[in-house]
């Protein structure tokens, strides 16, 4: 079942291709030559247009006020098309989102790819698509980027960067020495559904499951939690790479607090936890690409839960507690009371023999 | 989920705990056979719910902890030749042999895949026919019957670039050595449930007689392995041994008859290397010689392996019950998930791991 968070777009992708005389890309669309600027002129420009991109020069120039956050993250996604989404979602969502967890609103992003020769057109196109929709779903603005084309072989069909800066909420205050004991951890959404959407569709790997990608910009949702709750939200991290485990764990460890998790509240879709039991995956670890860790002062966390509820995340919840009990360490307290650690994994997860 | 969470209920965990903590008098020691039951007796935290008077081991049921460095070698010798694709389960490709492991051999260039399912290896024989295709078919009685399958399969289609690398383990034959080994403290085993699944329980009948020993069949799943540790108490403390069932929702007493036909159409019964442990007779499979053709062993020209460096791992120790994996010297220290000096640390059902991931003090805390 698919999550209900905001990540529902209301539209599909209607804008047809451009009709370019080549159906795929080689090596001359990086040369900065004609073939580059064909690509961009019908392609990426027209697709991502806007007054700052249009300006077509080295960088974007504007101005900006307050305090600014700057991220950068790269995708490299396979496969680059999945239930729920494409790499074009989680290369504007994941950067949004790697803004919002520092307190910040995005507003312009910068974006670069990688082609591998060969990529289709059409591929490349529908990623194009995605990225325009992602940025003006997230009220996000392109403003400068770059191609480059690797010959076949030596790239995945298309790598993205993307970096991005935003202003900081006047009311943040976040960060490791903000963390107290007996604050609460708060999640946005159910775990584990996007590296299991991922999973289901690599080669090998032959499960029908309706499980779609989570990927979704947070930002709105931290917007929300700051504008009412200010210096009692105490730390923001999304759960992207190694999933609730690790960022905990990276909490718990930066932060030098002690951190329990309860089992029972972790939300997992049935059909979440269904595909983690069948490939013996422990869902703790699985990817998210719209789930953030929220820790919150213990005497708001109900009603920061609420105002989430409210804001299209009606699965939020509070799934753990800070204390000064186990510095540096998180612990699981199960669904049937027993309590173990929580470790980061050393590498990816693997299938098991049985 | 509908057959699981019924499983992992607090309450039904509740009562057992109550009847088991009622029941023990004594001082006794039960090993779970399975890599699987250990793995969930620790992530569950159930070791520190049962009373001090009943010690758990770990029993030698993780197929990956006992392949010998020799056969790891093997496979790393075979997927880094150019024309082998090399198909594996997980668990096997972090685990080192005497020069390196496959993940690391895949990080130079070898042609290692990870697989959930051997008949997949197949298909992917059939897609590459300039290649050869060697699955890497390790595991207990759970998995023999679909790598057997898998070779029927690829005799079927006259796919010919297929081939296995076998590694097959039994579990009776190991209990046996278990038993026989001097200084055994086991008194009492939880049977591996998915292995009998496919055997049924009539070789574990000899077992309970001949060495008066209570086996209880068990599940992997909170309640499966309480209440499969109360059925051995009560054995225990009343001084019967028995043969029982706890898992009888997946175990037909007889297995299941067409998987175990499968294996016999293919594998023929063989002494077999432990690692750590040692050889012990009868004690695994290797295919038969009608099916050479599939035989890794026979289609390539492996160099014999370099005898297996002794590098301090307890590994035997603690496959045999002897020693837990906190009193290694090694655990933690020289020995983690990232620089493993053996397979039970970092095997997804090794008791290395089990504790180096799970374990704290598992003290029992209110639901």
């Amino acid at each position: 079942m698919a999550p209900s968070n905001n990540n529902s777009k209301g539209f599909q992708l209607s804008c047809p291709m451009p009709k370019f005389d080549f159906d795929a890309i080689n090596l001359g669309h990086g040369s900065g030559g004609i073939l580059s600027q064909r690509l961009l002129n019908s392609g990426v420009f027209d697709v991502l247009k806007n007054d700052l991109l249009n300006t077509r020069h080295d960088g974007a120039v504007f101005d900006l006020q307050g305090k600014v956050a700057f991220s950068t993250d790269s995708y490299v996604v396979s496969p680059l098309f999945f239930a729920g989404g494409n790499i074009g979602d989680l290369a504007i969502n994941g950067t949004v989102n790697d803004l919002a967890m520092c307190g910040a609103m995005a507003r312009y992003l910068s974006l670069s790819f990688i082609l591998e020769e060969g990529l289709p057109m059409t591929q490349f196109w529908e990623i194009l698509q995605t990225i325009r929709q992602a940025a003006d779903h997230a009220g996000v603005q392109i403003v400068t980027g770059d191609t480059k084309v690797v010959e076949r072989g030596k790239g995945d069909g298309i790598f993205i960067n993307t970096s991005g800066i935003g202003i900081v909420h006047a009311q943040a205050a976040l960060g490791w020495a903000a963390l107290q004991p007996g604050d609460k951890v708060i999640l946005n959404a159910p775990i584990a559904a996007h590296g299991i959407a991922i999973m289901s569709q690599r080669s090998g790997l032959d499960f029908e499951t309706d499980v779609v990608s989570d990927t979704a910009p947070v930002h709105k949702a931290v917007e929300a939690l700051l504008d009412a709750f200010g210096s009692n939200i105490h730390f923001l991290r999304d759960a992207t790479r190694g999933g609730l485990a690790s960022v905990t764990n990276e909490i718990a460890g930066d932060g030098k607090v002690g951190i329990e998790l309860w089992q029972k509240a972790i939300p997992v879709a049935e059909q979440v936890a269904g595909a983690c039991e069948m490939l013996g995956l422990d869902p703790l670890y699985v990817a998210n690409e719209g789930v953030f860790v929220a820790i919150v002062a213990a005497n708001m966390a109900n009603d920061a839960c609420a105002l989430l509820q409210s804001k299209g995340w009606p699965q939020a919840c509070i799934a753990g507690e800070v204390n000064a009990a186990h510095k540096g360490q998180v612990l699981l307290r199960s669904a049937i009371g027993g309590r173990r650690v929580v470790n980061m994994l050393p590498g990816e997860q693997l299938p098991r023999i049985c | 989920m509908k057959y699981l969470d019924e499983y992992r209920s607090p309450e039904a965990v509740e009562t057992l705990l109550k009847e088991i903590h009622k029941t023990v008098t004594r001082k006794w020691t039960i090993m779970e056979v399975c890599g699987g039951q250990t793995h969930s007796l620790v992530k569950n935290g159930l070791i520190g719910m049962l009373p001090k008077l009943v010690t758990m081991v770990h029993g030698p049921g993780c197929p990956v902890c006992v392949t010998p460095q020799s056969l790891i070698d093997k496979a790393v010798w075979l997927a880094e030749e150019k024309r082998v694709i090399l198909c594996s389960f997980g668990d096997m490709i972090r685990v080192p042999g005497t020069r390196k492991s496959l993940l690391e051999a895949k990080s130079g260039g070898a042609d290692v895949r990870i697989l959930y399912s051997p008949l997949e290896a197949v298909n992917i024989a059939q897609q590459n026919p300039d290649k050869e295709v060697v699955f890497f078919a390790v595991g207990f009685e759970t998995t023999a019957p679909a790598n057997a399958l898998s070779v029927i399969h690829a005799q079927r289609a006259g796919i010919s670039n297929y081939s296995i690398l076998t590694s097959h383990v039994l579990v009776p034959p190991a209990i046996e050595a278990i038993v026989n080994d001097e200084g055994n403290v086991v008194q009492g085993f939880l049977a591996a449930g998915h292995v009998c699944t496919i055997m049924g329980m009539d070789a574990y009948k000899p077992l309970v007689q001949k060495y008066k020993l209570p086996i209880v069949v068990t599940g992997f799943e909170p309640v499966d392995l309480l209440h499969g540790i109360l059925m051995l108490l009560q054995q225990l403390e009343k001084g019967e041994y028995k043969l029982e069932n706890q898992y009888s929702r997946v175990v037909h007493p007889d297995g299941n008859a067409a998987a175990r036909k499968t294996i016999d159409t293919v594998f023929e019964v063989t002494d077999r290397e432990w690692r750590g442990i040692a050889v012990i007779p009868n004690s695994g499979y290797e295919l038969k010689n009608t099916y050479s053709a599939y035989d890794a062993n026979c289609k390539f020209d492996i160099p014999e392996a370099a005898a297996e460096a002794d590098n301090g791992c307890m590994a035997g120790e603690i496959l045999r019950g002897k020693m837990k994996p906190f009193e290694c010297p090694h655990f933690g220290k020289t020995c983690n998930p990232l620089n493993p000096l053996g397979a039970p640390m970092v095997s997804s059902e090794g008791a290395c791991a089990a504790y180096y991931h799970f374990h704290q003090a598992t003290e029992a805390v209110p639901a």
